[in-house]
């Protein structure tokens, strides 16, 4: 997908603007873009399937949507060897204090993707007595990815932002690199 | 049923009769109801426990139990309640039906009923430290006494049980769910073999399973209870995030049990759709439970091939029903949408291709020497205790029940159908890995019948009946089971007749295949190796969703 196709990326274009407002040292920003394009292109999931979503991610994995064009094919088991995690499924309330441990076992930089309705706000199961409304009350959320379950293809078009996302950070410098341990559920994203 | 009133009545003097619905029903006080459940095994041979259902009247609790009888295929329900909210004890079954032994734990999370001399009285679905019981009609749902707790649950080491003596004088008794000097390893619940947030605790001796405590509700969403605060046309949607793997199964039967007690008549075409969605639905389960299972043993070519013809499946319903999974597509009285043009061909064409594959299926993995050491006398499930249990669907038919509810209690147009009932007699997880296979033919032989059917009926007509815009149900209550992809699927509504619009379920319960599944885990798992445990739980092949509900 070309650039241009992103018509409604605007908070990631004000980010550019932003972060390049103030000039790159061409040395620190050609390393800091050796190392967006290598990351970016080499995203290892972390199988986190609870329930319908899952079921769709493997046919992510499969023959026919093949995610290994995105170099994101090589789904881990463990947290401590994955980039970002897909979170798809209900989070129940006795599962919650199980995804905040397995995020928190994750190496920086960790990035999530909130996929299917249930993570991005509860869902259908928003009025239960014990679903969590939105994973973004425990965990940072990086990509929302609406649906119920969200198409392989709209899953790809989450992998690709989480991609763009990616590439405007800036590693060397640290200007927007947030120690994302001590975050709170009440300075969440709009 | 007149015959078997005359009888029970002879076993229990004290019991009520109401013949007025479908089923039998019996109502028993508790203090005889746990001699007569001896003797409705024993002597009426009702040898199966379909469905245990939690109950809050309002003023009194209780539980409603259907029982069948595996050899003459009658149904009754016989209904125990209690008036004391405070501490309601009811007789514990699970000596007599082993499958009760989960379901009472549920019933006991749901409504707080304490069943007297249940072996293990532990919440099931909900944490330890849960404050209320939530499907208790007086149920505190304010946050503040169930927040998001995000400290780690501490295991559960501790069971107790409330044992009768002689003089019925009921006690307090503590257990311990493993001894002090077990060796006890944790699956779960995020591993990528349970097949979903399923947790176990295992005891192991060496290398050898000695026990496996099965701890649930990971995945636990409060579905029963969400389902009482909506209409019924809104309650669909929920059925089909039970078991995603038989969605239009759980929508059709949950559809199938309001038309029961509206009363409506489904046209033929509209009966003839939902069942070729079923065994597409069916196909599919079957195709991603062969994947699953090869690739839990280091087969993982054979899972891209399982997920390449599920694609073909996923095509017919994504041209039909606008999604490729979640369909929504059934609908009280119909489906919600005529077929697409090239429905019937895409069937033929998916039908043929599975039906060639298969072979190459059978030749990758079925005859493979690693795959038979793993799986040929591994995991033994016996009929009776597959019958004890409950267990229904491809497990079942591996032990050898006839359980199949398509030609058990037809339902749908399945009688209209050419077709076999799978069974075989090892009850060891290739059995039940064969079982599915063959079924898969059997659904191909089913959708070829459907196609003929509906090109000579008609390519085009009615496929939604005239269904009143608010749906009213009568006062009462009603059972309904169908044959999903993993086990007879049942459907308990009850109604309290409310003639204002929008009206609600006073209960519904969903009972599962898988949680009946998930009760035999300890039982075909002990003293065999750690690493079956694996093979064995991905041949019983259960969904967690449809667990925890």
């Amino acid at each position: 997908m070309k650039h241009e196709d992103f018509k409604d990326n605007g908070y990631i274009e004000d980010l550019v603007a932003q972060l390049n407002g103030a000039g790159v040292n061409v040395i620190v920003g050609k390393a800091d873009q050796l190392m967006n394009w290598s990351r970016a292109n080499s995203l290892w999931p972390f199988c986190f399937g609870t329930s319908c979503c899952a079921i769709e991610f493997m046919c992510l994995g499969a023959a026919r949507y093949d995610m290994a064009r995105f170099g994101a094919e090589v789904a881990r088991n463990s947290p401590r060897q994955a980039d970002y995690i897909m979170c798809q499924g209900t989070i129940t309330y006795r599962m919650a204090p199980v995804l905040k441990r397995l995020y928190e076992q994750m190496a920086e930089p960790k990035y999530v993707i909130a996929c299917g309705a249930c993570t991005v706000s509860g869902g259908p199961f928003k009025n239960s007595y014990c679903v969590v409304k939105g994973i973004d009350e425990i965990i940072p959320v990086d990509v929302y990815l609406p649906g119920c379950p969200p198409r392989p293809e709209a899953m790809f078009y989450a992998l690709m932002q989480l991609q763009r996302k990616i590439k405007v950070t800036k590693f060397f410098g640290g200007a927007n690199r947030k120690e994302k341990l001590t975050y709170a559920p009440e300075n969440k994203a709009e | 049923m007149a015959e078997l009133k005359e009888l029970i009545g002879k076993l229990c003097p004290t019991a009520q009769f109401d013949d007025s619905g479908e089923f039998l029903l019996v109502t028993v006080e508790d203090a005889h109801w746990h001699q007569l459940a001896c003797s409705l095994k024993t002597e009426l041979h009702f040898d199966q426990l379909m469905a245990l259902v939690g109950m809050d009247w309002g003023t009194t609790l209780g539980v409603v139990y259907y029982l069948t009888n595996t050899v003459t295929g009658d149904i009754i329900h016989v209904k125990v309640e209690t008036d004391d909210r405070e501490n309601p004890r009811i007789h514990s079954v699970s000596d007599i039906w082993a499958v009760a032994n989960y379901q009472e734990r549920e019933a006991y999370d749901f409504f707080g009923i304490i069943f007297i001399n249940h072996p293990d009285m532990r919440r099931f679905f909900l944490r330890n430290d849960w404050v209320g019981h939530p499907l208790r009609k007086d149920y505190d749902a304010s946050p503040e006494k169930n927040p998001i707790r995000l400290d780690d649950e501490t295991n559960e080491d501790y069971t107790c049980s409330y044992r009768e003596d002689e003089n019925g004088k009921v006690t307090k008794v503590d257990g311990k769910v493993f001894e002090d000097d077990e060796y006890v390893i944790n699956v779960g619940p995020q591993h990528p073999s349970t097949h979903g947030v399923m947790r176990y605790r295992v005891s192991l001796d060496g290398e050898m399973v000695k026990k496996v405590d099965v701890v649930s509700g990971y995945i636990h969403r409060g579905i029963e209870k969400m389902c009482e605060s909506l209409t019924y046309p809104q309650t669909l949607l929920y059925t089909e995030r039970m078991d995603y793997m038989a969605a239009h199964i759980n929508r059709h039967c949950l559809c199938l049990c309001i038309e029961k007690a509206l009363g409506i008549e489904v046209p033929r075409r509209a009966e003839l759709i939902r069942l070729m969605m079923d065994e597409l639905m069916r196909l599919s389960s079957h195709l991603l439970s062969y994947g699953c299972l090869t690739m839990d043993q280091g087969a993982t070519t054979a899972f891209f091939y399982g997920f390449r013809d599920r694609e073909l499946i996923y095509d017919i319903f994504d041209r039909t029903c606008g999604a490729r999974m979640s369909m929504s597509y059934a609908t009280i009285g119909g489906v919600v949408a005529d077929i697409h043009p090239d429905f019937i061909k895409d069937v033929r064409h998916a039908c043929d291709v599975i039906e060639k594959n298969m072979k190459e299926y059978h030749q990758l993995f079925t005859g493979n020497v690693i795959a038979r050491n793993r799986m040929v006398g591994v995991g033994v499930l016996s009929k009776e205790q597959a019958i004890d249990y409950a267990i229904t669907g491809p497990s079942g038919r591996a032990s050898g029940c006839h359980c199949d509810v398509r030609k058990t209690h037809p339902y749908s147009l399945y009688n209209e159908f050419d077709f076999d009932e799978v069974v075989r007699t090892e009850g060891d997880s290739m059995a039940r890995y064969m079982v599915r296979m063959d079924e898969m033919v059997q659904s191909i032989k089913i959708l070829r019948q459907a196609c003929d059917k509906l090109e000579q009926e008609g390519i085009e007509g009615e496929y939604i009946a005239k269904v009143p815009k608010m749906i009213k149900l009568p006062a009462g209550h009603w059972y309904q089971q169908v044959e999903a992809s993993r086990g007879t699927f049942g459907v308990y509504i009850e109604s309290d007749g409310d003639p204002k619009p929008f009206q609600k379920p006073t209960r519904m319960h969903f009972q599962s295949p898988c949680f009946n599944l998930i009760g035999v885990v300890d039982l075909t798992c002990r003293d065999n190796m750690i690493a079956d445990l694996i093979t064995i739980t991905a041949s019983i092949d259960f969904v967690i969703p449809d667990i925890d509900r």
